[in-house]
């Protein structure tokens, strides 16, 4: 049995609504990611997916539940949990390289030490040659993976990512996801990864967790089995398109039930 | 051949701005010269130059210029030093903004002209109270609009930071502060524009020296030459700090981008 490294026991989050009443976002979400896994949770718009990244990254307090991080709870935004977002956040008065050794310096760690570790992830993510450039000269694939190498070069226990490529356009999009999907094989970082795009759920995930329309419910979680590599040829592969089709009907029947009870 | 376009519409500005100024001049030469107006109320373009070259040679342009410029950096410096960390502070907690601001805002309403008294019966008659007539003048807009900018400041940006473990004095240090800079300056330079309404208010009373006094004493001798003479020195170090403060925000800024630059 593998180590845990997230744990999220019975997370709820209602919002104040004031006269129009309360709005439960997420109810009761159980969910664990084991050392080294990729798990995606994917769910339709509005499912509180957000929210419960959120939540686990520390950036919202939770209405109940807990969150585990190693067996031990915590609470609040740490370097132990690095998030990307799917606008990027770089800094713009910082370069490449200056974004990428922002969290090392915020430990103080010595400045050749800093500028090692930057270079690493710098060429992990293919950006060599650009550490002098300013975010604003930068096309959206390359902020995405500044944002990557910033938050791997931290060394964070797990890498929490929100819809991190829903920006980017279909051909960049998949660059980007051999991309992860490599640096997920070389660095054995533990990643929690939300999307509302099924194939790069299927694409990328060990394991799969599929929400429920709102309030946000675990519906179900599924294994991910494809052979070989993941890359852009996975998608046509039989295993891929099978749990595709029922993650689809799942979600094709959460959009039914909506319907329903409008 | 866009670049191109751009130089051109930037001489284009260059070229209304000139003839603004022309067509200004031209009506003063028009008024004057034409015998429309007499000179006792308005005095010819030449008139006013003969002036402010007399006002050199007998050393005293330069006097009050310095004297005035002088008020006019220390009251303004003092005001930014006190609304700087004050603002970012209400800007920041609800609290300490709940605390202050409905005194700052029942201040900012108070006239300056009326505090002059006062000041006068605290203070005497020497600089702190010239300092003081203009720091009132300024501080209560100034902490309000360093407020206003520092509440602007992306809030995706604060969440980066604290994910990658920057503690509260950090990201006040290495996010707020940097990402509110260009904002801070435009604040600066409207403040310090001010701050000159301000300074004559300060030299109305009890002042020997400055652009102010010089204006308001030439009222009595019905010197309507030198009180030209007077606005337009105003007037050109307006200009001049205007200047300075542009090429000051794109040196301490240069990654911001402004909407007129692109």
């Amino acid at each position: 049995m593998e180590e845990c490294k997230l744990q999220a026991v019975g997370l709820t989050k209602i919002y104040d609504g004031g006269s129009k009443g309360d709005v439960t976002a997420i109810d009761h979400v159980d969910l664990e990611v084991k050392d080294g896994e990729f798990v995606m949770i994917v769910g339709p718009s509005g499912c509180g997916k957000t929210t419960l990244i959120n939540i686990l990254g520390g950036l919202d307090t939770a209405t109940d539940g807990t969150v585990l991080l190693d067996g031990k709870p915590v609470a609040g935004p740490g370097a132990d949990r690095g998030m990307v977002f799917q606008g990027y956040s770089l800094f713009p008065w910082l370069s490449v390289q200056k974004n990428v050794e922002f969290g090392l310096k915020m430990k103080k760690a010595p400045k050749e030490e800093r500028a090692a570790q930057a270079k690493k992830f710098i060429d992990l993510v293919g950006l060599s040659g650009f550490e002098d450039a300013l975010p604003k000269q930068l096309s959206g694939g390359m902020k995405q993976r500044v944002a990557i190498a910033r938050t791997l070069a931290n060394e964070p226990e797990i890498l929490l990512m929100d819809e991190p490529f829903g920006a980017l356009d279909a051909q960049t999009r998949v660059v980007m996801q051999e991309l992860l999907a490599d640096i997920s094989k070389k660095t054995r970082t533990t990643i929690l990864f939300i999307t509302h795009d099924i194939d790069e759920a299927v694409l990328l995930g060990d394991r799969i967790y599929v929400m429920s329309r709102r309030p946000g419910t675990i519906r179900e979680v599924l294994t991910v089995h494809i052979p070989g590599e993941r890359s852009h040829e996975s998608l046509v592969l039989p295993e891929f398109l099978e749990t595709k089709k029922r993650i689809m009907d799942m979600l094709w029947q959460e959009s039914q039930d909506a319907a329903m009870d409008r | 051949m866009e670049k191109k376009n751009k130089r051109r519409g930037v001489n284009m500005e260059h070229m209304l701005s000139f003839i603004c100024f022309a067509l200004i001049i031209g009506l003063w030469c028009v008024l004057t010269f034409g015998g429309f107006v007499s000179e006792l109320f308005l005095p010819s373009p030449f008139a006013v130059l003969r002036r402010i070259g007399e006002l050199y040679a007998d050393g005293s342009l330069w006097a009050n210029c310095f004297e005035s410029t002088a008020r006019v950096v220390v009251g303004w410096f003092w005001s930014v030093v006190v609304a700087l960390p004050c603002g970012m502070l209400m800007a920041n907690s609800r609290k300490f903004s709940a605390f202050v601001q409905p005194i700052i805002e029942f201040a900012r309403y108070l006239p300056v002209v009326a505090l002059v008294p006062l000041t006068l019966l605290y203070l005497g008659i020497d600089e702190t109270q010239k300092y003081t007539i203009i720091f009132l003048g300024t501080f209560f807009q100034l902490v309000l609009m360093v407020c206003d900018t520092v509440s602007g400041v992306d809030a995706n940006l604060i969440n980066a930071a604290k994910t990658l473990g920057a503690s509260k004095m950090q990201v006040y240090k290495e996010v707020i502060f940097p990402a509110a800079l260009p904002g801070l300056m435009d604040d600066f330079r409207l403040t310090i524009g001010w701050a000159w309404t301000y300074l004559v208010v300060a030299e109305m009373v009890a002042a020997q020296n400055g652009l102010g006094y010089m204006i308001l004493r030439s009222q009595r001798y019905l010197a309507t030459d030198t009180i030209f003479a007077g606005l337009i020195l105003i007037g050109l170090i307006g200009l001049v700090t205007d200047f300075l403060f542009r090429i000051l925000t794109r040196i301490v800024a240069p990654w911001h981008e402004r909407l007129a630059d692109r």
